[in-house]
C-alpha cells in the first residue's frame, strides 16, 4: 500500500487484484442530539464493487454516506479504506470523492474548471488531457466553456460524476445522484452509470431509496431502515428471500398472511394458516416454530376457478393453495394483469399475472384460489410489523414507512 | 372563447399564429403601462436637472446671481476648475478609496460572520448594523469628534503607548476624516455582501472540501467569487457616496482635508458661483462613472450580477 492518497490509474488496477481497498465501517455510530441516525453499523465493501445503500428517505443512508465523505463525524465507530482509518481525517484528505444529490456544480466556473478542480487542487499535471479524456467518457466532449446553467439536468448530472471520478478516489459515493432527472433519463443514465463503472473499476457506493434503480445497478444492495441494515446481499437474494417484513414490502411487494408452523416434513416446514394446510421450505425460514408471517411475491401466485384440481387449473404442482378468495378488482396493465383478491378473513392479496394468454382471465366477484410453489414460499417473524417498508400503504394511512 | 378557438382552429395556419401573438403584445403594452411613472420622475426629477446643471457649468462665469447668467458655452470654466481644485478632486478620490478598502476590510468577515457564523443572533446582529441609521448622519459624525478629540479616550491611550507623539491628534487630519467616511458607509458595505454570502449554496463549499480544497482554498475558490456581486455592489455603494461627502471633511477635518463636495458646498452656497459649482458637480460624476465603468468591467461580475 502506497503512502500517497490516490494511486495512478496505472496502479489502480494492480490494487483491484489486491481486493485490499475495501471500504469497512466498524459499529459506527451518528447520534444528533437525542435522535439516533446510524447505529453502530458494520459493512464492508468490496473494492471494485457497485455497492447500493437503499432505503427510505430519513433511515441513515445520506448520513452513512456522508460520515464516509467526512462531511460528518461519526459519534463512534472507525470508518477504514484499504485498512486505513478515516474517519477522523478532514474531507479534502480522503481518497472519497462525491457525486452530490444536486450536483453542486460551481456555477462561476466553466464545465472544464469544474472537472479540472480537483486535479489543480492537488497540483497535478496534465490537466488538459485528463479533463478532456474524462469528458469523453461522460459523453460532454466540446462542452468544455460552457457554464453548469447551460447544461440540461443529465448533462449536469455527467459533468458531476466526472468531476468526482477524474480524481480516480478508491471510493466514490454516490448520493441519489438520479433523483432529479425525470423517469426516461433515469433509466437511461442507469446503464450509463453501470457502463462507466465497469469501465473504470472504482468502487461505486451509491445511496438512493429506489429500489429499482438499486436493483438495475448495484451488484450488492443493503437495505438499510431505522438506522441499522436489515439485509444485505444481491438484488436476487434479497427479493427472493426477504429477511424482514421491511425488505419484504421495500423491495417490490409482499403477501403476508399470518400462519403458524405446525410440523417439520423433511427440509420443509408445514404451516397453517386460515384451515389451509401449506409448505414451506427450511432454507427459507426466518422462524421455524410458532407465528410466523407467510410470504409470498405477487407474481408467483396464479388464480385458478375455485374448486379447479390442480391438474386442470394453470398453477403449478406441489403447489400451496389458499381457497376462499373473491377478485374484487382487476386493473390491467399491458404486460401484466393485476388482481386484488378479497380472502374469507378480510385480507385483500395481490395477484400479478403476465398476458401471456395461457392463463384465464378472471372479472370482479368472481371466486378463485390462490396457487403458487411452494418453493417460493417465505416465512418471517410474526412480531414484525407487516406493513413495515410498505410505502403505497403509508402513503394510504398517512404515516411515514420508516 | 369557445366560439373563438373554433374559428381559429377553421382559420388552419393563421390559428395558432394569432394565438400565439396576442398575449406577448399584451404583455409588452402592461410593461410600459408600469414603467411610465418611474419614468416621468426619473425624466422630471434627474433627466431635466442634469441638463440645467450641464448648461449652468457651460454659463458665463462672468455673470452673478443678481445680474443673471448667460448661455455663453464657456467651457474654459472647467479648465479653470480643474487647475484651481485639482487638491480637494484627488483628496475626494483618495480619501474614497481608501475608506472603502478599509469597509470592505471590516465589512467582509463582518458580513460573512453573520450569514455563517451567527446562528441564532443572525437577526440581532444584522438590526445592529443598521440600528445606527436611527439618528441622523449629522449627529453621529459630531459624535466621532468627540471619539477622536485631543482628549479622547483614544488619543490619550494611542499616546500612552507611543504610536501618537506627546502633540499628536486624529481630529482634523485625513486619518479623521477617513475613519468618519469609513464608520458611516461601512453599512452599506455589509449589507450587499451578506445578501450574496447568505444566498451561496453551502453544498458547493462541501463540494469544495470533497474536491481537496482546504478552508483557505475553498473560500478562494468558492466563497470569495461567489460573493463578488455583493463585493461589487458594496464598494459601490461606499465609494460613490463617499466620494462627494463633504460633512465628514466639514466637521472631523480642517479646510486642508476638504474634498470636492466641500468646494461645491462653499462655491455653491457661499460663494454663489454657480457655474463652477455645477462644473465641479459634473467633474465629480464624470470621474464617478468613469471609475465604476471599468471596476464592473475588471470584476468581471455582470453575467453574476
Amino acid at each position: 500500500m502506497t503512502s500517497r492518497p490516490h494511486p495512478d490509474p496505472e496502479q489502480g488496477s494492480g490494487h483491484t487484484a489486491e481486493a485490499g481497498a475495501d471500504l469497512r465501517l466498524s459499529a459506527v455510530t451518528k447520534r444528533f442530539g437525542e435522535f439516533t441516525a446510524v447505529n453502530a453499523l458494520d459493512l464492508v465493501v468490496e473494492q471494485g464493487r457497485f455497492f447500493a445503500l437503499l432505503g427510505p428517505s430519513g433511515c441513515g443512508k445520506t448520513t452513512t454516506l456522508r460520515m464516509v465523505a467526512g462531511l460528518e463525524e461519526p459519534t463512534s465507530g472507525t470508518i477504514t479504506i484499504a485498512g486505513r482509518d478515516i474517519s477522523r481525517l478532514r474531507p479534502y484528505k480522503r481518497p472519497v470523492n462525491t457525486v452530490f444529490q444536486s450536483y453542486a456544480l460551481f456555477p462561476h466556473l466553466d464545465i472544464f474548471e469544474n472537472v479540472a478542480f480537483g486535479l489543480r487542487r492537488r497540483g497535478i499535471s496534465e490537466v488538459r488531457s485528463k479533463v478532456h479524456d474524462m469528458l469523453e467518457l461522460v459523453e460532454l466532449g466540446g462542452y468544455e466553456k460552457r457554464r453548469p446553467a447551460q447544461l440540461s439536468g443529465g448533462q449536469q448530472q455527467r459533468v458531476a460524476l466526472a468531476r468526482a471520478l477524474i480524481n480516480r478516489p478508491q471510493v466514490l459515493l454516490l448520493d441519489e445522484p438520479l433523483g432529479a432527472l425525470d423517469l426516461k433519463l433515469r433509466r437511461q443514465m442507469q446503464i450509463e452509470l453501470k457502463r462507466i463503472q465497469t469501465e473504470v473499476g472504482i468502487t461505486f457506493v451509491h445511496v438512493t431509496h429506489d429500489q429499482e434503480e438499486a436493483m438495475t445497478m448495484a451488484d450488492t444492495i443493503a437495505v438499510m431502515n431505522q438506522g441499522v441494515i436489515d439485509q444485505m446481499g444481491s438484488p436476487a437474494e434479497l427479493y427472493d428471500n426477504p429477511a424482514t417484513t421491511f425488505v419484504s414490502n421495500f423491495l417490490g411487494q409482499s403477501n403476508l398472511v399470518r400462519a403458524a408452523v405446525v410440523a417439520t416434513r423433511g427440509d420443509d416446514l408445514v404451516v397453517e394458516a386460515y384451515g389451509c394446510t401449506l409448505a414451506a421450505p427450511g432454507s427459507r425460514a426466518r422462524r421455524t416454530e410458532g407465528t410466523v408471517w407467510l410470504g409470498v411475491r405477487p407474481e408467483k401466485v396464479f388464480l385458478a376457478r375455485a374448486g379447479a384440481e390442480a391438474a386442470e387449473a394453470s398453477g403449478p404442482a406441489g403447489a400451496n393453495v389458499l381457497t376462499g378468495g373473491v377478485v374484487s378488482d382487476v386493473s390491467f396493465i399491458g404486460v401484466s394483469t393485476q388482481y386484488l383478491v378479497r380472502m374469507p378473513w378480510g385480507q385483500e392479496l395481490t395477484v400479478f399475472e403476465q398476458n401471456s394468454g395461457a392463463h384465464d382471465t378472471f372479472r370482479p366477484g368472481e371466486s378463485v384460489d390462490l396457487r403458487w410453489s411452494a418453493d417460493h414460499t417465505f416465512l418471517l417473524d410474526a412480531d414484525q410489523d407487516a406493513h413495515a417498508g410498505d410505502q403505497s400503504y403509508a402513503e394510504l394511512v398517512g404515516t411515514p414507512s420508516a | 372563447m369557445s366560439a373563438v378557438q373554433t374559428g381559429a382552429v377553421v382559420g388552419g395556419s393563421l390559428g395558432p399564429h394569432t394565438d400565439r401573438v396576442e398575449p406577448r403584445h399584451k404583455g409588452s403594452r402592461t410593461g410600459y403601462l408600469l414603467l411610465l411613472p418611474g419614468m416621468l420622475w426619473l425624466l422630471l426629477f434627474f433627466a431635466v436637472p442634469t441638463i440645467q446643471l450641464l448648461a449652468t457649468s457651460l454659463y458665463d462665469p462672468n455673470g452673478s446671481l443678481e445680474s443673471g447668467y448667460a448661455m455663453t458655452w464657456h467651457f474654459g470654466t472647467y479648465l479653470d476648475v480643474l487647475s484651481a481644485y485639482r487638491a480637494p478632486f484627488l483628496r475626494s478620490l483618495g480619501y474614497a478609496v481608501s475608506a472603502t478598502v478599509l469597509a470592505l476590510v471590516f465589512g467582509y468577515p463582518l458580513a460573512y460572520a453573520i450569514a455563517f457564523k451567527a446562528g441564532r443572533w443572525r437577526n440581532l446582529m444584522l438590526v445592529l448594523v443598521i440600528a445606527p441609521f436611527f439618528t441622523s448622519f449629522l449627529v453621529r459624525t459630531l459624535a466621532w469628534k468627540s471619539i477622536l478629540a485631543d482628549n479622547g479616550f483614544i488619543v490619550s491611550g494611542l499616546q500612552a503607548v507611543h504610536v501618537l507623539g506627546p502633540d499628536g491628534r486624529l481630529l482634523a487630519t485625513s486619518v479623521a476624516v477617513v475613519t468618519g467616511l469609513t464608520y458611516n458607509f461601512l453599512p452599506f458595505m455589509v449589507l450587499p455582501i451578506y445578501a450574496s454570502l447568505e444566498k451561496i449554496d453551502l453544498r458547493l463549499v462541501e463540494a469544495g472540501k470533497d474536491l481537496y480544497a482546504n478552508g483557505v482554498t475553498s473560500f478562494r475558490k468558492i466563497t470569495l467569487p461567489l460573493s463578488m456581486p455583493g463585493v461589487v455592489a458594496g464598494t459601490l455603494l461606499t465609494f460613490i457616496p463617499a466620494a462627494g461627502d463633504y460633512i465628514n471633511a466639514q466637521l472631523l477635518g480642517t479646510p486642508q482635508q476638504y474634498m470636492i463636495g466641500n468646494v461645491i458646498d462653499n462655491t455653491f452656497l457661499v460663494q454663489l458661483d454657480y457655474p463652477v459649482a455645477a462644473a465641479c458637480s459634473v467633474i465629480l460624476m464624470a470621474a464617478i462613472v468613469l471609475m465604476v465603468l471599468v471596476y464592473v468591467r475588471r470584476a468581471g461580475t455582470e453575467d453574476l450580477l
